[in-house]
């Protein structure tokens, strides 16, 4: 019993907060692009946040529940029904045997998450579930889902005394992730070792103008239009790389690495974006516009440890909820 | 780590640090970029995830949340890691050069295999043969591991041989053997590429189900020799199960 596919997305795989430790082999680290979002629906079903969760672009797979199931859907916003009525997002959702998971139409972001509290019954591979397209390893048979993929779970509990005759039911309180979309305008990127390449008039230029994002914009990396000069040409020997490097590219134009980006590279690093604006930047899609803001290393560190008190905060709240909502149900 | 006064601190991202010791393609400066890589395996950095050797730098990975609760408050998480990563680079330690395992690789130079050995030839004025001769003659050295799991940057090819890069990349089948500038590799997995390809290799570059899934390592020599298409196929009919070692043959 479990988890099957009954209609393939357009790419939709199997990630968790990815693979370290395997870099030296040329393997990347992978995982969720947007790991803030993937972390909160895993503790919204009271999930460690090392869990793997589903990650869905739009069009989304459609998905039949073969078992009753606790879920949580995040990130963002493509309109995700049980059975043809809307669920809400950031929300933990009891779903009944044999319904049906659809994501109808595009609404906002890029990404979306989805979390079961009976966890996917997947192998790690070199410690990690994220699937890698290109190693053809990881996740569910090192590839994004298709139809009729099953995945069972490793558990299974008893909803039936809160769903009674329902298809769904949402359980009573949400992820407050206001302050993540509403708080940050700009990305902040810090400059890279090869800043200085950048002209005069370029290191001005990226934070006045405004970039958007290309077409070629995936998990592997966005590729922004317009351009910025380097004062002389450089070549670089490989060197490694990460999600949020942002490349100046032999034409001018800039490229910011993603989850899936290769493990070195040869093209300068003129900046990084701070980790704790990844997940914004994860939500975003051709033809969005982004602007940019200066910040330090320091800064950077700084954002970085805002996220994980606020994850914290909510992980214990979740917990605390979940608790008390099944107690009360059971007296 | 000795002889290793010329480097530079920076970092890659807000948890990664990397210790560059100069944008250059040196066997004895990577040498030092993988014996660091070998040392901090062996002794790793308190709150390392990982190390990542590459031409002439390493970068090193940090869990920055869990460093945070163990460092005093005032004091800044990168700072601490700097001075660790210059602690290290202080300290006299020898003896983590990789020892090199001797890879000898097989390579049918067919026809149906290298499909930018005629380019090349044309643009060096050189025979088939020559160029054959010339890519198996030598040892490699194995400078790192990056692009693709498994994917062996190695140099350096005769000057003869050393061409461009194709201008867009192109679909390159697993095993195929390519030159790039003075370097040479070999693509483990079927993937778009712009290395000039003038043969292929039938052993498995990369397996996902070993656990060491990578045939060669940084560090390594490797040597090219010739084989047939007869036994091209049959080496992939049959797999060798003794594929490294010192001095060992690949096949």
């Amino acid at each position: 019993m479990s988890l099957k596919i009954i209609k393939a997305g357009v790419l939709d795989t199997i990630q968790d907060l990815g693979r370290y430790g395997s870099q030296y082999l040329g393997i990347n680290p992978g995982g969720a692009m947007d790991r803030f979002a993937a972390q909160v629906v895993n503790m919204l079903t009271g999930n460690d946040i090392y869990e793997p969760v589903i990650e869905l672009h739009f069009p989304s797979s459609i998905f039949l529940f073969e078992q009753e199931a606790m879920i949580a859907v995040g990130g963002a916003d493509f309109s995700a029904t049980i059975d043809g009525e809307h669920i809400p997002l950031w929300q933990p959702v009891i779903v009944a045997k044999n319904s049906i998971l659809q994501f109808e139409k595009w609404k906002k972001g890029a990404r979306c998450y989805l979390a079961i509290k009976e966890k996917l019954n997947i192998e790690k591979w070199l410690g990690s579930y994220s699937t890698n397209i290109k190693a053809a390893s990881g996740g569910f048979n090192g590839r994004s889902l298709q139809k009729n993929d099953e995945i069972s779970f490793k558990e299974k509990c008893d909803y039936k005394c809160f769903l009674k005759d329902n298809d769904f039911v949402a359980l009573p309180w949400k992820a407050d992730i206001l302050w993540k979309e509403t708080l940050i305008e700009r990305i902040a990127i810090v400059p890279g070792n090869e800043w200085e390449l950048l002209t005069k008039e370029s290191r001005k230029k990226i934070f006045k103008d405004f970039f958007v994002i290309g077409s070629l914009a995936d998990r592997m990396g966005y590729r922004l239009q317009g351009t910025l000069n380097a004062k002389q040409g450089c070549e670089l020997v490989s060197s490694i790389v990460s999600f949020g490097t942002i490349q100046l590219l032999p034409n001018g134009e800039l490229i910011i690495l993603m989850a899936d980006h290769q493990t070195a590279g040869g093209y300068p690093r003129i900046a990084y974006v701070a980790s704790a604006h990844l997940p914004l930047l994860a939500q975003k899609q051709p033809g969005d516009k982004i602007y940019f803001r200066f910040t330090d290393q320091e800064n950077a560190e700084e954002l970085l440890f805002l996220q994980p008190q606020h994850l914290l905060q909510l992980q214990t709240a979740c917990k605390f909820r979940l608790a008390e909502f099944f107690s009360e149900k059971e007296n | 780590m000795e002889n290793s006064a010329s480097y530079k601190i920076y970092f890659i991202n807000d948890s990664a640090a990397a210790i560059d010791f100069g944008n250059v393609i040196d066997k004895e400066i990577n040498a030092k970029a993988v014996a660091l890589f070998n040392y901090l395996k062996q002794y790793p950095i308190e709150g390392m995830i990982e190390a990542i050797p590459a031409y002439s730098s390493v970068s090193i990975y940090f869990d920055i949340l869990s460093l945070r609760k163990k460092i005093p408050s005032h004091k800044k998480v990168y700072d601490w890691i700097q001075n660790k990563l210059n602690q290290v680079m202080a300290s006299k330690v020898t003896g983590f050069e990789t020892i090199a395992d001797l890879v000898r690789i097989p390579v049918c130079y067919d026809e149906e295999f290298a499909i930018d050995l005629p380019w090349i030839a044309t643009q060096k004025n050189l025979t088939r043969e020559e160029i054959i001769h010339l890519h198996s003659s030598r040892q490699y050295h194995v400078y790192m591991l990056g692009f693709l799991p498994g994917f062996s940057y190695m140099g350096e090819v005769d000057e003869k041989i050393a061409v461009p890069r194709k201008p867009e990349p192109q679909p390159i089948l697993a095993g195929s053997v390519g030159i790039a500038g003075k370097q040479t590799g070999i693509y483990p997995l079927n993937s778009p590429g712009g290395w000039q390809i003038i043969g292929r290799t039938p052993l498995k570059m990369f397996d996902k189900n070993k656990m060491e899934p990578c045939l060669l390592k940084a560090g390594d020599s490797v040597e090219f020799y010739s084989i047939t298409k007869d036994e091209f196929n049959h080496i992939q009919d049959n797999p060798p199960l003794l594929r490294r070692g010192v001095g060992g043959e690949a096949a």
